[in-house]
C-alpha cells in the first residue's frame, strides 16, 4: 500500500526492511546511533540528520557508531563485504571523500578486477550531497563526477523518496561496491511510497516527464528544477521532455538517445562543477554517437568552476536555477 | 632422533621448513630473472624475512584472513597460495591467480584467507579489521591480520586502525614487519617511538616485539596473540625485526646500506640457516631431510617459471572483464 513518505524516512524503510530480510546486512557509520558510550539517551541521534533514527531499538548491535576516523570504518566496512558481509556504510558528508578515498577507488572498486574476478564486494556506502543548506565549501559538494569516474563503483543518486527506496535496496542487494548519494535538501521531500519491499534496478532512467521539443538530462535535486523549468516553459509552447537519470554507473544512455533522437536538443543539467562534470559525459556521448539527430548545440547547466560559498545570496547564485535551465532550453529553441 | 623439543610435530617443522624454503627460492630466482629483463613492471622480495610469515601462519587456517602489502609472495605463499600460478601472474599469464590482471602486487586468493597483497601502503589494516569484524558478527572463530612494514605503520590507515580495532574488541592482530628501511629511509629516524609495543601501547593495544629472524620466536609470540585473539581478548601486536636482503624494489642499488651490510646479514642473520641449525642440533630433523627439500622445492620453483613462460597471454576479450559482478 502507498502512503506519502519522505526521502528520509523512505531511506531509513529501506535500510530497515533490508537488515530484517538479509541478516549479513550490518550498518556503520559516525553517530548513525549516536551517543555510544555517552551518559545520556544510548539511541541519541540515529544519524546527523535523523535518518537511521529508531534502527538501533530494531536491530541492535547491527547498527555500529564508529569512531571519527572514515578510512578505518569504511576500509573496514570493504574489509568485511569481501568476508561474508553486506555493509553499509555512512560517510556523512561525501565531501568527507578525501579523507577515505583510497579505500573507495584503490581498495573496494579494483578487487574484482585486480583480482582475476575473485573477489565480491557487497558494500553500500551512503553520503549525503548537494548545496542549500548554507553548509559552506567543505559540506555542500556535488562530488558525483569523482565517483562516477572511477571503474569498479557504481554511483546512485535519486531525486524522490520512492526511486531512493527502491534504489538503496538495490543497492545493499547488488554484490559490486555502491556509492549511494543522498541530496540533503531533498530528504524533507514527499512522495507516494508503497509500504512493501521492491528494488530498482541499476542503470534505468526515468522519464520525469514526457515532452517533444527539447531534452533535459538531470538527476537529483536537479530532476525538480529541471521540472520547473519544463514546466514554465510549457506556458510558452515549450513542451520539455525530462530525464531523471537516477543512477550515473552504470548510466542509461538509451532513454537518452531515443529521447534526443526525437526532440533533437539536448540540456544537460549538473549541481556539479562543469569540468568533467556528468552533463559534459552525457553531451559527450550524444555528441559522438548521435550528432545527426542534433538540431542546436546542446547546453550545458552546471555549477560555476568554484567552490561552494556560503552566504545564502552567493549560494543560490551557484546552484543552477530552473530559470538557468529554462534559458539554456531557449537558446537550443533558438536554433 | 631425540625427543623434541620443538613446540610443533616433526611433520609440522617438515611443512615450516618447505613453505620458508618455497618463499626463498621464489624470490631468488625472481631477483634472477627479473635482472634478465623477463618480468614486467617491479617486484619487491621477501628474502630473508621468511620466518615471520611461516611462524604466523603455521597457525592459521583458511577462515582466517590477512591483508598484505607490496611485499606479498611470502605472506601468500605461507597463507596456501599456489605458487605455480602465483609465478604465471608475475609473468602476466592469463593462468596466474589474478589471470595476469593483478600482478606481483595484487596477488589475492580469498579461497585460502589472502585479502591480497597490495600497492597502497597501509591499506590493508582496515581491510583486516573488516575480516575480524565479519568473523565477530558472522559468529565463527576466524580472525583478521594486517602485515605492515615499519614504513606503513606511519600511515594514518595504520594508526586509525589500531584504535577502531581496540573500540569494537574485533579479532585482529597488527604485524609489524620492521626491516629497519622504509623503501630507503631508516626507521630510526622515520618513527618517533623507540619500539612499537609504545605505539600500541598508546593505543590500548597489547603489543610483543621478537627476533623475526627466529622462527621459534616468532611462532610462539604469534600463538599466544592469535589464541587470545580467537577467545575474544582483542586485538593486539607483534613487531618481528627482521631483514631484507634485497633492496626495497628489484633495481634498487641499495647505496643507503652499510658496506658488505648484505653479506654479513646472510652470513648471520638468514633465518633458514638458523631453522636449520636448531632442528638439526636437536637432532629432529636430519640435513638429508632438509636437503632433500630444498631438491624439491628448487624443481618446483623451475616448473613454476617453465610453465609461467609457456602459459599463455591474456587476449583482448580479457581487459574489459570482471570489473563488475554485474553491471
Amino acid at each position: 500500500m502507498a502512503r506519502t513518505l519522505s526521502f528520509k524516512d523512505a531511506v531509513n524503510e529501506a535500510i530497515d526492511q533490508e537488515m530484517t530480510r538479509d541478516p549479513t546486512v550490518i550498518m556503520m557509520g559516525e553517530d548513525i546511533v549516536g551517543g555510544t558510550g555517552s551518559p545520556g539517551e544510548a539511541d541519541a541521534w540515529g544519524g546527523v540528520l535523523g535518518v537511521t533514527k529508531g534502527l538501533y531499538a530494531k536491530h541492535g548491535d547491527r547498527l555500529m557508531d564508529t569512531p571519527l576516523s572514515e578510512s578505518a570504518y569504511i576500509g573496514a566496512a570493504i574489509g568485511a563485504a569481501t568476508c561474508g558481509l553486506r555493509p553499509i556504510a555512512e560517510l556523512m558528508f561525501l565531501d568527507f571523500l578525501g579523507v577515505c578515498f583510497d579505500q573507495m577507488y584503490n581498495q573496494a572498486a579494483k578487487f574484482r578486477y585486480m583480482f582475476g574476478g575473485k573477489a565480491e564486494t557487497p558494500v553500500t556506502i551512503r553520503a549525503m550531497v548537494g548545496g542549500g543548506f548554507r553548509a559552506a565549501a567543505q559540506h555542500s559538494q556535488m562530488l558525483t563526477p569523482i565517483i562516477t569516474h572511477v571503474p569498479g563503483l557504481k554511483v546512485v543518486c535519486p531525486s524522490n523518496a520512492y526511486d531512493a527506496k527502491g534504489l538503496l535496496i538495490q543497492s545493499i542487494r547488488d554484490n559490486d561496491p555502491v556509492i549511494f548519494c543522498e541530496h540533503k535538501n531533498l530528504y524533507a521531500h514527499e512522495v507516494d511510497v508503497p509500504e512493501e519491499s521492491y528494488a530498482i534496478p541499476f542503470g534505468e532512467a526515468n522519464i520525469a516527464r514526457e515532452g517533444t521539443d527539447a531534452t533535459i538530462v538531470a538527476y537529483g535535486l536537479m530532476v525538480h528544477r529541471a521540472t520547473e523549468a519544463a514546466e514554465n516553459l510549457a506556458k510558452d509552447g515549450i513542451d520539455c521532455e525530462v530525464i531523471d537519470l537516477r543512477t550515473l554507473s552504470p548510466i542509461d544512455m538509451d532513454t537518452v538517445y531515443e529521447s534526443v533522437e526525437s526532440t533533437g536538443r539536448l540540456i544537460c543539467v549538473d549541481e556539479a562543477n562543469p569540468r568533467c562534470s556528468i552533463a559534459s559525459d552525457v553531451t559527450a556521448s550524444v555528441t559522438q554517437e548521435i550528432f545527426s539527430s542534433l538540431k542546436a548545440a546542446p547546453q550545458l547547466v552546471t555549477a560555476p568552476h568554484t567552490p561552494v560559498p556560503f552566504s545564502p545570496v552567493l549560494e543560490d547564485l551557484y546552484i543552477p536555477s530552473a530559470e538557468q535551465v529554462a534559458d539554456a532550453v531557449r537558446k537550443t529553441m533558438a536554433t | 632422533m631425540s625427543k623434541n623439543p620443538f613446540p610443533l610435530s616433526k611433520d609440522d617443522l617438515l611443512i615450516a621448513y618447505r613453505m620458508m624454503k618455497t618463499i626463498r627460492e621464489f624470490e631468488e630466482r625472481l631477483h634472477v630473472d627479473f635482472g634478465r629483463g623477463e618480468i614486467p613492471g617491479f617486484v619487491h622480495l621477501y628474502a630473508g624475512e621468511e620466518a615471520s610469515a611461516v611462524g604466523i601462519m603455521m597457525h592459521l587456517n583458511d577462515q582466517d584472513q590477512i591483508a598484505s602489502n607490496h611485499r606479498g609472495h611470502g605472506h601468500c605463499i605461507a597463507k596456501g597460495v599456489d605458487v605455480k600460478e602465483m609465478m604465471a601472474e608475475i609473468y602476466g599469464k592469463v593462468s596466474g591467480s589474478c589471470r595476469g590482471k593483478g600482478g606481483s602486487m595484487h596477488i589475492a586468493d580469498l579461497s585460502k584467507g589472502m585479502m591480497g597483497a597490495n600497492g597502497i601502503l597501509g591499506a590493508g589494516s582496515p581491510l583486516a579489521c573488516g575480516a575480524g569484524l565479519a568473523a565477530q558478527k558472522l559468529g565463527h572463530n576466524g580472525i583478521g591480520m594486517s602485515f605492515t612494514g615499519d614504513g606503513a605503520s606511519n600511515q594514518g590507515t595504520f594508526l586509525e586502525s589500531l584504535n577502531l580495532a581496540a573500540v569494537w574488541n574485533l579479532p585482529v592482530i597488527f604485524v609489524v614487519e620492521n626491516n629497519g628501511y622504509a623503501e630507503s629511509t631508516s626507521v630510526d629516524w622515520a618513527v618517533a617511538v623507540d619500539s612499537y609495543v609504545d605505539r600500541a601501547a598508546g593505543f590500548g593495544l597489547p603489543g610483543v616485539t621478537v627476533d623475526g629472524t627466529e622462527f621459534f620466536a616468532v611462532y610462539e609470540a604469534a600463538g599466544e596473540l592469535i589464541k587470545r585473539a580467537r577467545e575474544g581478548g582483542g586485538p593486539s601486536l607483534l613487531e618481528c625485526k627482521m631483514i631484507r636482503f634485497f633492496g626495497h624494489f628489484e633495481g634498487d642499488a641499495q647505496t643507503y646500506k652499510a658496506e658488505g651490510e648484505n653479506e654479513y646479514n646472510r652470513k648471520h642473520h638468514d633465518c633458514l640457516k638458523i631453522f636449520r641449525a636448531h632442528v638439526t642440533k636437536a637432532g629432529v630433523l636430519s640435513d638429508e631431510e632438509l636437503d632433500a627439500i630444498d631438491t624439491q622445492v628448487l624443481a618446483l620453483i623451475d616448473a613454476a617459471v617453465e610453465e609461467a613462460i609457456s602459459a599463455p597471454l591474456p587476449t583482448a576479450d580479457d581487459l574489459t572483464t570482471d570489473v563488475y559482478v554485474s553491471y
